[in-house]
C-alpha cells in the first residue's frame, strides 16, 4: 500500500533526507519519499501491518526532526 | 509571511539594535570601563540568548535523540566555542546571521512553494449538480458518471464530459499553457480544469473525479518531486559524508596544531569554531530540489508534465528521438494531398472536375477514403446524378454519372479494366476513368501536423542528433512524410511487438551519456514507452495507459514543446550545478583560508549562510524561466 502524508514545519532540507533515509531504514517499509519543496511524504509498505509501520515512522521523524509533524 | 517566521523577523530585529548598540559601546571605548570579564561576557549573552536560545535547546534535544552531527549542535559548539576565547562579538554575529539567513531560506522556499501551487490552482471546489430541473452545489467527488452538471461562465470545468447544451470558449491555458481559447458546443468533449468563457454549459459527465484529467495532472505534479534526481541524492549522500568529516578535522585543528606548535590555542580554536560553521550542509541540500522544483514548474506552465526530477535531468541528454507516426507527427486523419488529373491523352479534366467526378462516384459509399474525398469536394454531392453505382470489392466503384460511365478505384481496377494509368506514389492513390479513358489521380494521405517539421528542426537545433520514425504504415507513405519532416531514419511497416525491439536496438546504439526519447500518442504504446530512457505521451490524446506508463506528457499534444523542455532541462541543470560547484568552491576556500588563519569567523558565516542564499536566489532563477523560444 502506498499513501501520501502532509508534514507541517518541514525546515529543513538536509533532515527531510535525513527522515526519508531513516524511514526506508523501517522493516516493512518498501519505499519512502520525503519531499522538502512539497512537504509531503509518500510511504509504500506492507499492507497488513502498515498502521503498525506508520507509527514506527512518526516515532523515527520525531527523532530526526522534532519540529515536524506528520498529519495522519 | 508565516506567523513563525515574523516572530523570528521580530526576534532578529530587536537582537540587531541590542547587538549594534553594544558595538557602538565598544567604539566609544564604553565597554573598557566594565569592571570584571565576566560582566562583558554576560552583556554579549542577552543578544546572544535572545537570537539563539531555540538553537541551543534543539541541539540539546537532538543530542538526545543521538542526532550528533546537527546543525544546531554545530552552531551552538562554533558559538561556545567563541565565548570561550573571548570573541564575544563574533558569537553573536555568526548566530544573528546564521538565523537570518534561515528566515531568509524559509521565506524563499515557501514563495516557490506557493508560485507553484497557483500555477497548479486548477483543482475545482464544486460542482452544479442538475437534478429534477434544479441546480445543487455538490463535491466534484460525488458526480456520478453520466450526471447533468451546468458549469456556469467563468466557472472550472470539474469534470471531464460531454457537452449536451449550450456553446461557450474554453480557457485551456491552466492545461496546455495554449492562450487562445477553444470553442465548444453541443457533442464536443470537454476536459476538467479548463475555465468556462462567456457561455452557460450543461455537461453530461463521462468519468468520475477521481479518474478525471485534473485529478490526474494534480496527482502528477504532486508526484513529481519524490522521484529524484542523480545529482539531487547525490547531494544528500554528500552532505551525509562532508558534515562528520569537517567536525572532525575541526576537532583535530583545535587540539593537535597547539600541541605540536605549542601554544596558540586561542587562534586554532577559533579556526575550529570557524570550520564547524562551515560545515552545515544546508546550502547544499536545498539549493537542488529547490532548483528542479522550479523547473518542473516552469515546464508545467507551458502545458508539459514531467512526472519527476530524474525525467528531467534526463531529457537534458537525449540524442535520440523516436517518434510514432501516426498521431503524433500526423494528425491520424486521412485526407486528399493531391489532385493529379490526366496530363496528355486523358479525358481532359480540370482538378475541380476530377475532383468532382470522385466525390460523385463516392457519394453512396461509407469507405473511409470515400469520406476524405467527399471532404475535400466540400459540398453536398447531387446524388440524382448519379445512378447504377456498384462496389466492385477489392477494387473500386463503377457508376454512371450524368450518363457518363465512371470507374474509381486503385491500380488493380484500372489494370483490370485495361485503362493505362500514370502510377502515383505517396499515401494511398484513388484512379479516375471516365469512359474507358483515364481521368487522372486523387492522392489520400495521412496530414502532417501543423508544426511538426518546425518541432524537428527546433530538436536538431537544441542538439538531438537522430529523429527516428516508426509506424506501422506502408514504406511509401512514411518515406513521404518523413522527407517532409526532416526525420532521419525510418522504420515501416512494422507490427506492435516490432517497435519495442527497433527502440530495443537503438537504445543499444547509444553511447554513455546519449538518452533516447520516445514520442507517442499511446495508442499500444505503452511498452515502448516504459523501456525508452524518457518516455513522452500526448496528454488530450493518449490513452489513460500511455500517460500512466509515460515520464513526460505533452498535454496539448504539441509536439514543438519537447525541443522546450530540453532548453528548460538544460537551464535547470546548468543552475544546480552552478549551485553545487559555488557551494563547494566557496566552502573548500574558506575552509583553507580559516586553516591557514586567513579568515576568520566571519568568512564561515558568509561560506554557511550566504552561500545558502545566494544558492537559493540563482535556483529561484528557474520559476522564472518562461516563454522559451527555439
Amino acid at each position: 500500500m502506498k499513501k501520501k502524508f502532509k508534514l507541517e514545519d518541514l525546515d529543513c532540507a538536509n533532515c527531510a533526507a535525513k527522515m526519508e533515509e531513516s524511514i526506508k531504514k523501517i522493516a516493512g517499509v518498501r519505499d519512502a519519499s520525503v519531499s522538502f519543496m512539497t512537504q509531503k511524504m509518500t510511504v509504500e509498505a506492507d499492507d497488513e501491518r502498515f498502521d503498525e509501520i506508520m507509527k514506527e515512522v512518526v516515532a523515527v521523524c520525531a527523532k530526526v526532526e522534532p519540529d515536524c509533524r506528520i498529519l495522519l | 509571511m508565516t506567523k513563525k517566521q515574523s516572530r523570528m523577523l521580530g526576534r532578529i530585529v530587536v537582537t540587531f539594535v541590542l547587538y549594534a548598540a553594544l558595538l557602538l559601546a565598544r567604539q566609544l571605548g564604553a565597554l573598557e570601563r566594565v569592571p570584571h570579564e565576566a560582566v562583558l561576557c554576560c552583556l554579549y549573552l542577552i543578544p546572544y540568548l535572545l537570537i539563539g536560545y531555540d538553537i541551543i535547546w534543539k541541539a540539546a534535544r537532538n543530542i538526545r535523540h543521538g542526532q550528533v552531527f546537527d546543525e544546531n549542535f554545530l552552531m551552538m559548539v562554533a558559538t561556545f566555542g567563541a565565548f570561550g576565547v573571548r570573541e564575544y562579538s563574533e558569537a553573536v554575529a555568526v548566530m544573528l546571521f546564521y538565523q537570518v539567513g534561515e528566515l531568509f531560506q524559509s521565506y524563499a522556499v515557501g514563495k516557490s512553494r506557493q508560485s507553484i501551487a497557483e500555477m497548479m490552482d486548477i483543482c475545482p471546489e464544486y460542482a452544479n449538480l442538475e437534478e429534477d430541473g434544479t441546480l445543487t452545489q455538490v463535491d466534484p467527488d460525488d458526480v456520478e458518471v453520466g450526471s447533468v452538471i451546468v458549469v456556469k461562465p467563468g466557472e472550472r470545468i470539474p469534470l471531464d464530459g460531454v457537452v449536451v447544451e449550450g456553446e461557450s470558449l474554453i480557457d485551456t491555458a491552466a492545461l496546455t499553457g495554449e492562450s487562445v481559447p477553444r470553442r465548444a458546443a453541443a457533442g464536443d468533449a470537454v476536459v476538467s480544469g479548463c475555465v468556462n468563457g462567456s457561455g452557460t454549459l450543461k455537461v453530461r459527465t463521462t468519468k468520475e473525479f477521481d479518474d478525471s484529467t485534473v485529478a490526474k495532472i494534480l496527482e502528477l505534479v504532486e508526484n513529481a518531486s519524490s522521484k529524484k534526481a542523480r545529482v539531487e541524492n547525490f547531494i544528500t549522500r554528500f552532505a551525509k559524508y562532508y558534515t562528520p568529516v569537517v567536525t572532525i578535522i575541526a576537532a583535530v585543528l583545535a587540539v593537535v596544531p597547539p600541541l605540536v606548535l605549542g601554544g596558540g590555542w586561542r587562534e586554532w580554536i577559533e579556526t575550529a569554531c570557524t570550520f564547524l560553521v562551515i560545515s552545515c550542509p544546508c546550502a547544499l541540500v536545498i539549493s537542488v530540489p529547490l532548483g528542479f522544483f522550479g523547473g518542473i514548474g516552469a515546464a508545467s506552465r507551458q502545458g508539459v508534465l514531467v512526472k519527476g526530477s530524474n525525467y528531467l535531468e534526463a531529457i537534458a541528454e537525449v540524442t535520440t528521438i523516436v517518434f510514432d507516426k501516426t498521431g503524433t507527427l500526423t494528425k491520424g486523419e486521412f485526407a486528399v494531398t493531391e489532385i493529379l488529373p490526366a496530363q496528355e491523352g486523358g479525358a481532359g479534366f480540370s482538378r475541380e472536375e476530377l475532383l468532382e467526378l470522385a466525390a460523385l462516384g463516392e457519394s453512396c459509399s461509407n469507405h473511409p477514403i470515400a469520406g476524405s474525398i467527399r471532404e475535400a469536394y466540400g459540398r453536398k454531392p447531387d446524388v440524382n446524378r448519379v445512378s447504377d453505382a456498384e462496389e466492385l470489392a477489392g477494387h473500386g466503384i463503377r457508376a454512371r454519372i450524368d450518363g457518363r460511365e465512371v470507374l474509381i478505384g486503385n491500380e488493380k481496377l484500372m489494370a483490370a479494366q485495361g485503362i493505362a494509368c500514370t502510377p502515383t506514389a505517396g499515401g494511398t492513390v484513388v484512379y479516375v476513368a471516365c469512359e474507358g479513358a483515364y481521368a487522372g489521380a486523387i492522392v489520400i494521405a495521412d496530414t502532417v501536423k501543423e508544426g511538426a517539421a518546425e518541432a524537428i528542426a527546433a530538436m536538431k537545433r537544441v542538439g538531438v542528433k537522430k529523429c527516428v520514425m516508426l509506424t506501422g504504415d506502408r514504406r511509401e507513405a512514411a518515406e513521404q512524410a518523413a522527407a517532409e519532416l526532416g526525420i532521419d531514419e525510418i522504420h515501416a511497416e512494422l507490427l506492435p511487438g516490432d517497435k519495442v525491439s527497433e527502440v530495443e536496438r537503438l537504445l543499444a546504439e547509444e553511447g554513455e551519456k546519449e538518452k533516447l526519447a520516445f514520442v507517442g500518442d499511446g495508442i499500444n504504446d505503452a511498452p515502448v514507452l516504459t523501456r525508452a530512457d524518457v518516455g513522452i505521451a500526448m496528454g488530450s490524446m493518449g490513452s489513460d495507459a500511455a500517460i500512466e506508463a509515460a515520464d513526460i506528457v505533452l498535454m496539448d499534444d504539441d509536439v514543438r514543446k519537447i525541443a522546450a523542455v530540453v532548453q528548460i532541462s538544460r537551464r535547470t541543470l546548468a543552475i544546480v550545478r552552478q549551485n553545487i560547484v559555488f557551494a563547494l568552491g566557496v566552502k573548500a576556500l574558506i575552509l583553507v583560508l580559516a586553516a591557514l588563519h586567513l579568515a576568520n569567523m566571519w568568512g564561515g558565516v558568509f561560506a554557511d549562510v550566504g552561500v545558502s542564499v545566494l544558492a537559493i536566489l540563482n535556483a529561484m532563477r528557474t520559476l522564472r524561466m518562461r516563454n522559451l523560444r527555439v
